[in-house]
C-alpha cells in the first residue's frame, strides 16, 4: 500500500511537471507568434473585435510599407555598423588587455587591473550625461565614430579574457620564443587562436548587447537618421499612431539575426551567458 | 642590485603598449566622466553652456526637497522589491524542475532563454500591443474571466504591475540558465546521501539544494538588484514614465531631466544619488549573502 502511494505520488509530480512547464512555454511562445502573425495581417484586421489569431487576409503590406513610414533601412544599417564595429574592436582591445594582464610583467599592473575591475562598478546610467556632453564637445555626436570609441573596450571582456589566458599553460611563450618569435607574434600565432571558444562567447555576449541596446544610442543620435533599430521603433511607438501591422513587422525583423544566430549557435549563447554568471 | 635586461624592459614596453588602448579608452569615457559627474553637480547649466551657475551644495538641497526624486526613488525601490523575488523564484523553481536531462527539458531551456535575447525595446512594444484594453489578446482573454478591461499602461494603479510583469517575462530565462549551471555543479553524492538518510523532496531542496547554490544565487540576486535600480527600457518604451509619473524610475528621471527639461547639472545631482544608492544596496545585499553561507560552514 505505502508503495503504491509512493508510486502514484511520483506519478502526479511528474504530471504536474509537464503541465507546468508546458504552460510556461506557451505563456513565452504565444506572444512571438502573436507579433509574427499580426505582421501580416491588414490593419483593419488587426483592430476587429475580439482579437483573433488567424482572421482576415494575410499579406506582405506591412513588409512592404515599413520601409517607407520610417527609416527602417537606415536603421538597420546603422545597427549593423555599429554592433559589428564595437564587437570588433572591443574584442580586439579586451584580447590584447586580457592576454596583457594575464601573461605579462609591466610596471603598474596590478592598479591598472584594480581600476579595469572598477569600472564594472560604475552603471553607464549614472555617467550617462557627461558622457553626451563630452560626446558632444568632440563634435561626434550622430556619428559611427561616437558610438563606436566608449564601447571600445569592456572591463567584463577583459577580464573574461584574462581568466583564459590564466589558464593556458605556462612556458607556451617560451616554446615561442625558442623558435624566435617576436610577443606579437606569439600574442597573434600562437595565443589568440588557443582561446577561440572564449572569443566566440564574447563575441555573441557584445553584438547582441549592442544590438539589443536603447539607451546608449538614444543618448549618442538626436538625428532621426542615425538612430539604431531599438531607438528607432521605441520613438516610432512614441510619436505616432501606432499601426501595430507596420511596428510588428519590424520588430519581425529586427530580431530575426539575433533569432537565427540563436538557432544555430544555441550551445554558444547559452555558454556564453552562462560565463558572465559566474564572474561573481 | 641586478639591473633589468634589455629584453625584459622590451617586454614590459610591450606589455603596456597592449593595455594601453583599453586604458585610454577607460580614462576618457569611464573615469573622466565620473569626476565631471561630480563636479556638474555642483553645477547649474544649459546644453549650450552659455549660463554656468556654481550652486555650492544647493543642486543637493534641491534633491532632498524635490517630490519628483523621492517619487522616482520610491518607484524603482517598489520596481525592485517585486521583480527580484519574481524573477529569481521563477528562475530557481524553473531551473530545479528542468535540471533532469532530456528532451522536454532541452525544447523548454531553448524555448525559455528566447525572450532574454531579444531586446527589452521590442519585449516592451509587444507587451504594449497584447495588453492593449481595445484589441490585446491579454485583455481580451481577461475580459472572458470577467475582469472589465481597463487600459492598464495608463492606470495609475496597475501600469507599474505590468512593467514589473513584462520585465520577469523577459528576464527569467536569463536567471534560470545561470542557475541551471550552478545547479550542475552540485555533486550528486550529497542528494544519494540525503535519500539514504530518508530526505524528502523540498527538504533536499531547502537543505542541499538552496545552500549549495547560495554563491550562484547571491550573484543573481545582487546582479538583479543591480539591474532593477537602473530600469529604463521598458518605462520609456511602455508608459514614458506615466501616468501621472507613476512609474517614473530613477534613470527616466535622470533622462529626461538632461534631455527634455536640459537641466544637465540636475540630472548628474540625481546620478550621483544613484550611483551612492546602487552601491550601498548592492554592499549590503552581498554582505548579507556572503554571511548567510558563512554560517552555513
Amino acid at each position: 500500500m505505502k508503495i503504491n502511494t509512493e508510486y502514484a505520488g511520483k506519478y502526479v509530480w511528474k504530471v504536474i511537471r509537464i503541465v507546468a512547464l508546458g504552460f510556461l512555454a506557451f505563456i513565452v511562445l504565444y506572444p512571438f507568434l502573436w507579433m509574427l502573425v499580426t505582421s501580416f495581417k491588414a490593419e483593419a484586421d488587426i483592430v476587429s473585435f475580439p482579437p483573433k489569431l488567424f482572421s482576415g487576409r494575410f499579406g506582405l503590406d506591412s513588409y512592404i510599407s515599413i520601409w517607407d513610414r520610417i527609416p527602417f533601412l537606415k536603421y538597420y544599417k546603422n545597427t549593423i555598423i555599429f554592433a559589428t564595429s564595437v564587437t570588433l574592436v572591443s574584442l580586439l582591445f579586451d584580447t590584447m588587455s586580457g592576454y596583457a594582464f594575464a601573461r605579462m610583467n609591466f610596471p603598474g599592473k596590478n592598479v591598472m587591473f584594480l581600476l579595469v575591475m572598477g569600472t564594472m562598478m560604475i552603471p553607464f546610467q549614472v555617467i550617462m550625461v557627461p558622457l553626451f556632453v563630452e560626446i558632444y564637445k568632440f563634435g561626434l555626436i550622430n556619428t559611427y565614430v561616437g558610438m563606436l570609441l566608449p564601447r571600445a573596450t569592456n572591463a567584463f571582456g577583459i577580464f573574461m579574457m584574462r581568466s583564459f589566458f590564466v589558464s593556458l599553460p605556462k612556458g607556451l611563450e617560451e616554446a615561442g620564443r625558442i623558435d624566435g618569435a617576436g610577443e606579437f607574434r606569439i600574442f597573434g600565432k600562437i595565443m589568440v587562436p588557443l582561446c577561440k571558444p572564449a572569443i566566440v562567447s564574447l563575441f555573441i555576449f557584445h553584438f547582441m548587447y549592442q544590438w539589443n541596446d536603447l539607451l546608449y544610442p538614444l543618448l549618442m543620435t538626436t538625428d532621426e537618421r542615425r538612430k539604431t533599430l531599438p531607438a528607432g521603433l521605441a520613438t516610432f511607438m512614441g510619436t505616432h499612431v501606432v499601426e501595430y501591422g507596420v511596428i510588428m513587422a519590424g520588430a519581425c525583423l529586427s530580431l530575426l539575426p539575433i533569432l537565427i544566430a540563436y538557432l544555430v549557435a544555441q550551445k554558444q549563447f547559452v555558454q556564453g551567458i552562462a560565463m558572465t554568471g559566474m564572474k561573481g | 642590485m641586478k639591473t633589468k635586461s634589455l629584453l625584459e624592459k622590451k617586454r614590459e614596453r610591450t606589455g603596456l603598449l597592449f593595455v594601453m588602448p583599453s586604458m585610454i579608452i577607460f580614462t576618457v569615457f569611464v573615469f573622466v566622466p565620473l569626476i565631471i559627474s561630480f563636479v556638474f553637480s555642483l553645477l547649474k547649466f544649459d546644453m549650450m553652456f552659455n549660463h554656468i551657475e556654481f550652486q555650492k551644495l544647493d543642486n543637493y538641497k534641491k534633491l532632498l526637497g524635490d517630490g519628483r526624486f523621492w517619487n522616482a526613488l520610491w518607484n524603482t525601490v517598489y520596481f525592485t522589491l517585486f521583480s527580484v523575488p519574481l524573477l529569481i523564484g521563477l528562475a530557481l523553481i524553473v531551473a530545479v524542475m528542468i535540471k533532469k536531462k532530456g528532451w522536454f527539458s532541452g525544447f523548454c531551456k531553448s524555448v525559455y532563454f528566447i525572450p532574454a535575447i531579444c531586446s527589452m525595446t521590442i519585449v516592451s512594444i509587444l507587451w504594449s500591443f497584447l495588453v492593449n484594453p481595445d484589441i490585446g489578446v491579454f485583455s481580451y482573454w481577461l475580459s472572458l474571466l470577467g475582469v472589465k478591461p481597463i487600459n492598464v499602461l495608463n492606470s495609475p494603479k496597475w501600469a507599474m504591475p505590468t512593467v514589473i510583469l513584462v520585465g520577469v517575462w523577459k528576464n527569467f530565462g536569463f536567471n534560470m540558465v545561470i542557475l541551471l549551471a550552478g545547479l550542475n555543479g552540485i555533486d550528486e553524492s550529497y542528494y544519494e546521501a540525503a535519500e539514504m538518510d530518508g530526505a524528502k523532496g523540498l527538504q533536499k531542496f531547502l537543505k542541499i539544494t538552496v545552500p549549495m547554490l547560495m554563491p550562484t544565487l547571491s550573484f543573481t540576486i545582487v546582479n538583479s538588484i543591480i539591474g532593477s535600480f537602473q530600469v529604463f527600457d521598458q518605462v520609456y518604451v511602455m508608459t514614458k514614465g506615466g501616468p501621472l509619473f507613476k512609474t517614473q524610475t530613477l534613470v527616466q528621471l535622470i533622462y529626461s531631466t538632461a534631455f527634455d527639461s536640459f537641466n544637465m547639472g540636475y540630472a548628474s545631482t540625481i546620478a550621483v544619488a544613484l550611483f551612492l544608492i546602487t552601491f550601498l544596496v548592492s554592499t549590503f545585499t552581498f554582505k548579507k549573502m556572503t554571511r548567510g553561507e558563512e554560517d552555513l560552514g
